[in-house]
């Protein structure tokens, strides 16, 4: 039984990475399981420069899901390469970078740098956070600035690009055909959705920043959707990802289109849930009489 | 050795109510709990519960390390609360431990002062009963409301001299612990400080402990998602930048904070 999958040349032991912003660099959930089993491990949204990231309160419970205004909160590229790298680039699983910027240049900049590391064989460009005020998701509601940055980090990246897409979007499958035509490599999807909380008793917003990003079950139908729309509209491999929570939930993405998935915010309940899906991915695999993962990718019958 | 964070499913021995809102849980860990000391904290999954999704953490009352059992202090504050205290003995309860950074344990000459307010008298009562010291110099404060939202700490008074305040003089003296004589009195007879509680009654004591430069640790309870330093959810503003109140925290020196 063969779970091993491919994101254009890379090859992935199995079809379950962890999502950005949900497990640090990865350290933080080694107590509960074995890193090396993953298929990857996307890092932490990285920014050029450190970022203190928002002010509390940044979370609010909301239900079946959460909202998070963490806005990128993180010691910047050269803390990463200087004091995480060399602690997390032999983990035996791939190391993804989410790379994120407030101008077209920071990305770029960025994007150099993680270039020449050996250890990581992709980044995640992250036009989709909602949380930021300069960047992040402005870039990626639009097809020419979603454009403009792929293709200024496309001539200075040579590895696996993966572009992080935003569900805050009249047509996901355009602001996917537009990055595929750019370069991309592969899309992963869906970044949160926008929401909002308010406090009745107070009248005042729960979030420091009155919106978030929506996370967790909630989202999965939608995320479900968007993945099986933009796996139609383009010829790269799509990740999906929104609301994951079992094998069950992961199997549904592959289903509609996902070569691979990532689990986010299901971690914060139960950071031993990826490896659940990668034992539940092996039982069904092994009930539907499957040799390869392979064959679940975009298997539905319409 | 620092233990090793699982998810681990423990058994409920015993919910038992000590007033209208405050219940004592039981947790039975089918691994040793060796290294658990007060102020650390375990963050429990609500189970059946509609609409609730993230856990919710609490801070450790006691440890029974040859029974393996770590008692908590549920107090009813909202729906996850509520739903945990309507758990029954013998049903599993799933939970992250253990999270978070200990209160700093006194040194043998110190003369401490532990004050509690609310479910924050949870890891206080903890600390009297583990930190070693004669109960002589251990003084421990707790407030409340009133006589009826105090909880029965007799097992607790062997470990040091106890001081009771409620806001309508029902039991103790009337008003905020920091209206009581232990308080307001002289506050550098203690060398130490420790306090878990409402964040106003925290701010008060830190801000006097930093005017007279005494040691005074406090115990935060922002809101968090995860425990474990990978939500960032709970950050606390401090003098050197945000910090995590699950995995710098939850006990913090004052004179690290920006009061």
């Amino acid at each position: 039984m063969n779970l091993g999958i491919k994101i254009h040349k890379l090859d992935f032991k199995n079809p379950v990475l962890t999502a950005s912003g949900t497990c640090g660099f990865g350290e933080e959930i080694a107590d509960f399981i074995d890193l090396s089993l993953l298929g990857g491990i996307v890092v932490k949204g990285t920014t050029l420069k450190h970022r203190e990231g928002n002010a509390y309160p940044r979370m609010a419970e909301t239900p079946s899901g959460m909202l998070n205004a963490v806005g990128l909160q993180n010691k910047g590229v050269d803390n990463f390469i200087t004091n995480i790298y060399p602690r997390i680039k032999d983990l035996n699983t791939h190391i993804i970078v989410n790379v994120n910027g407030s101008t077209i240049d920071e990305y770029v900049e960025l994007t150099e740098r993680l270039n020449e590391m050996d250890h990581i064989p992709a980044i995640e460009l992250n036009i989709s956070c909602p949380n930021v005020k300069e960047g992040g998701m402005a870039f990626g509601i639009s097809c020419p600035s979603a454009e403009a940055v792929v293709r200024a980090v496309r001539k200075v990246y040579s590895k696996t690009m993966i572009v992080k897409l935003s569900p805050n979007v009249t047509n996901i499958a355009d602001i996917a055909r537009a990055v595929e035509g750019q370069g991309a490599d592969s899309v992963s999807l869906i970044n949160t959705l926008l929401g909002m909380a308010v406090n009745s008793e107070t009248r005042k917003p729960v979030l420091s920043t009155i919106t978030g990003g929506l996370s967790g079950p909630a989202i999965k139908p939608i995320a479900l959707r968007m993945v099986w729309q933009v796996y139609n509209a383009v010829k790269i491999p799509v990740i999906g990802m929104g609301g994951i929570m079992n094998a069950t939930d992961a199997i549904e993405f592959m289903i509609a289109g996902a070569s691979a998935i990532q689990v986010g915010t299901a971690l914060f309940i139960d950071p031993t849930i990826p490896v659940q899906i990668i034992d539940g991915l092996s039982e069904y695999m092994e009930r539907h009489k499957m040799q390869s993962v392979n064959e679940l990718i975009g298997s539905l019958q319409c | 050795m620092c233990m090793k964070k699982t998810v681990t499913d423990f058994l409920l021995l015993e919910n038992k109510q000590l007033n209208k809102d405050n219940f004592r849980l039981i947790l039975q860990s089918p691994h040793p709990v060796s290294d658990l000391f007060p102020g650390q904290f375990i963050n429990v999954e609500i189970k059946d519960a509609a609409e609730i999704f993230l856990r919710r953490p609490f801070s450790i009352l006691d440890v029974d390390y040859e029974q393996q059992t770590i008692s908590l202090l549920v107090k009813i504050l909202g729906r996850g609360s509520k739903k945990l205290t309507e758990s029954k003995a013998g049903q599993t309860i799933s939970a992250i431990f253990p999270l978070g950074k200990s209160f700093t344990l006194p040194d043998k000459t110190d003369r401490i002062l532990l004050i509690g307010g609310g479910s924050g008298v949870a890891p206080m009562l903890f600390l009297a009963k583990i930190c070693g010291l004669d109960p002589g110099q251990i003084n421990v404060l707790i407030g409340a409301r009133s006589a009826s939202d105090h909880i029965d700490v007799s097992a607790y008074q062997q470990f040091g001299q106890f001081y009771f305040a409620t806001e309508d003089g029902s039991l103790g003296e009337k008003g905020y612990v920091t209206n009581h004589p232990v308080f307001s009195g002289e506050l550098n007879q203690f060398s130490k400080i420790y306090t878990c509680g409402p964040d106003l009654m925290m701010k008060s004591i830190g801000r006097r402990a930093i005017a007279e430069n005494i040691f005074c640790e406090v115990s935060l309870e922002n809101m968090m998602a995860c425990g474990f330093g990978a939500c960032l959810c709970c950050v606390e503003d401090t003098k050197t930048g945000h910090k995590c109140v699950c995995t710098d925290g939850p006990v913090f020196n004052v004179n690290d904070l920006k009061w």
